[in-house]
């Protein structure tokens, strides 16, 4: 192992790093709050809406949802850079599975909750916001942590409109060294850096919530 | 009975996986063969007895740059400048213009597909530069280019004059051209795509003012799309040479002799002619 | 915008041509990682000393990393240390050993969920180990684990379009060539690929569904 690469290069690696973490994180809100929605719309209202709408985006290429809001926008008349429409995608395309998760965490609650709250005067939405939400999130935990790691992975999409993320700089400093090898080990080594500590932290909610039920 | 189903299903899975294993293995032997055959080749300099044995030149080409390699989807063909010297080539070493299979490269991809062994040469719009040279072998001189830049028609910028930090230069990872322009213009920024393709379409969709690469590749994008144009004078040259694994020098010796009878006996000004549009320059 | 010219005759067998590669690729690699990902799943289940933890790390590594990261290094990084593979066999290596890493676990999630008390019983009416798991857990892990399988291979398939980073001449790829010749074919284009991709995962979990109700 090479390990002046990483030293010569470390601000680019950062830059990437830090790319690649603003985009999950912007990513993980947007879809959280698209998936919300949906998954309202889903049990409620907009059925067929919320499921159109997951069918299609999950059974699509993330890929293909990213180059739409790369490209489709200058037939609009604006564009969006890489790391914009990188996100923007990431956001949309993890959005219909964690309206999924949301929707099965709702589920799981007890209907009688739902018939109890709104007899004693809560409206459908007051009851969502503040009896079945809230329960409903401790068991969507896991699998929104789940969608998050997968997020960060494949926010190296990125790279191929030119996002500025992590995969992005590799290939500026692969290009230069003519190390492909030992500049994605340390790639991966990054990547490892965020993803590692969630999947554990998935994994000890996870039992917690089983020894709970 | 509900299980024995499953069980019939899994076998049958099985067996499918064994036959589709057993296919790929022999693919594997295939690659790895081509494989031998050059890599052994960088420390006896016989490369060109493995071509001939082999029968068959292998040669990495862009298939998305018009004018030197560009794939047609009508005919699934690609075509070119590279790809007419790179049938030379083949006629020289093996009798027949046909003898030879093309694989895609990318300014990113091509030094490690050849390094690996899996082309022969790379006949790429590949510039001979001084730190390439550390990594492969370059022919002689088989193109002379220039740097220069790809706007949209009515663009403010007119020239190398008018890039500034504030431009948004479009290019191909791993190609020269984007070295340079960080050098003339400190402090640009630059976004790389995987290929020229990729980096045109983005400047289509507005993504960048200037796409920046070798005056002839920018030629080819213009006839494409009349809305965009070169501007400018060439800022850099950009020799092209054909690059081969080090110390192949028997396979430089042959593209050199191609390319020197092609000169003298006319062909490559008549290559040059077809695509290019003009007689080279003497 | 340009409809009629994106979706030409040559245009469309192109990115059928695409489709093919995507489709072989998507199939043998479905296979090779169901199989690998069973006998990983099996080994972790069981708990085989040294061996169950190792294969615990080496899945988890190859889960936290990302699928374009482990495309592009078989292929371009993996030949620095000698081990080359071909285009099409670097694609199928990369979807296989990321995609079996998902279904091993998978695998050990439905074979985990089957009640203790009943291998219990099948170990007290003298059935061995290796035969509790293959008559008792296993035919019952299975089917409880179609309905995640097949979104993995959805997935599989949907991931394939990520080998445009080594040039593999699949469905991707080849939409972007099409945009290459023309921008005007760029929304016609991807949206075109999108109902193919569509249509093509759809029918899947439409087979996965019926699969379902005749095991279940």
């Amino acid at each position: 192992m090479d390990f002046s690469i990483l030293t010569n290069y470390f601000g680019l690696y950062m830059e990437g790093f830090y790319g690649t973490l603003l985009s999950s994180v912007l990513a993980l809100i947007g879809s959280f709050l698209i998936g919300a929605v949906i998954a309202v719309f889903r049990i409620r209202g907009l059925r067929w809406f919320g499921a159109v709408y997951v069918e299609f985006i999950r059974n699509i290429p993330l890929l293909l949802v990213v180059y739409i809001f790369y490209y489709g926008p200058s037939a609009l008349g604006f564009t969006l850079d890489g790391f914009k429409a990188g996100t923007i995608g990431l956001a949309v395309y993890t959005s219909a599975f964690i309206a999924e998760a949301i929707r099965a965490g709702i589920l799981a609650v007890p209907k009688g909750q739902m018939e109890a709250s709104r007899s004693s005067g809560l409206s459908y939405i007051q009851t969502m916001l503040h009896i079945i939400l809230p329960q409903a999130i401790k068991l969507v935990i896991p699998p929104l942590g789940n969608q998050f790691i997968n997020l960060i992975k494949n926010s190296s999409v990125l790279t191929l409109v030119a996002g500025l993320d992590l995969m992005y700089f590799a290939d500026g400093i692969s290009t230069e060294t003519y190390r492909t090898f030992d500049t994605y080990i340390f790639v991966a080594v990054f990547y490892l850096v965020l993803t590692l500590p969630l999947s554990y932290g998935v994994r000890v909610w996870e039992r917690r919530l089983q020894r709970k039920y | 009975m509900k299980m024995s189903r499953s069980f019939k299903m899994a076998g049958a899975l099985l067996i499918a996986a064994m036959l589709v294993v057993s296919g790929c293995g022999n693919n594997k032997e295939n690659n790895t063969a081509g494989g031998n055959a050059s890599g052994g080749a960088a420390t006896d300099s016989k490369a060109i007895a493995k071509i001939k044995e082999r029968g068959k030149l292998l040669v990495g080409v862009k298939y998305d740059t018009r004018l030197f390699g560009l794939k047609d989807p009508a005919t699934g063909k690609v075509d070119g400048f590279d790809v007419d010297i790179s049938k030379a080539i083949a006629k020289k070493i093996l009798g027949d213009e046909n003898a030879i299979e093309l694989k895609e490269v990318t300014s990113k991809t091509r030094i490690p597909m050849l390094n690996n062994g899996e082309i022969d040469m790379v006949v790429a719009t590949m510039t001979i530069t001084e730190e390439r040279k550390k990594e492969v072998d370059f022919s002689d001189v088989y193109f002379q280019a220039g740097q220069s830049l790809l706007v949209k028609k009515g663009s403010p910028i007119t020239g190398l004059e008018s890039v500034t930090k504030d431009t948004k230069i479009l290019g191909s990872k791993g190609a020269t051209s984007i070295k340079n322009i960080k050098e003339k213009v400190p402090g640009v920024t630059v976004l790389e795509f995987d290929n020229y393709q990729d980096a045109f379409s983005a400047l289509k969709a507005g993504q960048g003012d200037a796409l920046t690469t070798d005056d002839a590749i920018l030629y080819g994008m213009a006839s494409q799309d009349p809305g965009f144009e070169v501007v400018g004078k060439p800022f850099t040259d950009e020799p092209y040479g054909i690059a081969v694994q080090k110390g192949n020098t028997d396979v430089v010796q042959a593209i050199n002799d191609t390319l020197a009878e092609l000169k003298s006996n006319g062909e490559y000004d008549a290559i040059y002619t077809k695509w290019i549009g003009k007689a080279p320059a003497q | 915008m340009d409809f009629a010219g994106a979706y030409s005759a040559d245009n469309l067998k192109f990115l059928l041509d695409g489709l093919y590669i995507t489709l072989i690729v998507a199939f043998v690699s479905i296979i090779l990682s169901f199989l690998i990902g069973c006998i990983i799943g099996v080994i972790r289940y069981s708990e085989v000393r040294v061996l169950s933890p190792v294969m615990f790390y080496l899945v988890e590594l190859i889960r936290n990393l990302p699928l374009l990261l482990i495309i592009f290094f078989i292929r371009f990084a993996l030949p620095e240390v000698g081990i080359k593979l071909g285009l099409i066999t670097a694609a199928i290596a990369a979807l296989t050993i990321f995609e079996a890493a998902m279904i091993a676990e998978i695998v050990r999630g439905g074979l985990t969920s089957i009640d203790k008390g009943q291998i219990e019983a099948a170990r007290s009416s003298g059935l061995s180990n290796m035969q509790t798991l293959w008559h008792i857990v296993l035919p019952q892990g299975l089917r409880r684990m179609v309905p995640p399988l097949v979104s993995q291979f959805i997935s599989l398939l949907k991931d394939t379009s990520l080998a445009v980073v080594i040039s593999l001449p699949e469905l991707m790829h080849n939409a972007n060539i099409v945009i290459g010749h023309s921008y005007s074919y760029a929304i016609p284009t991807l949206a075109l690929v999108a109902v193919i991709y569509f249509v093509v995962n759809y029918l899947l979990s439409l087979l996965s569904r019926r699969l379902e109700h005749r095991t279940v």
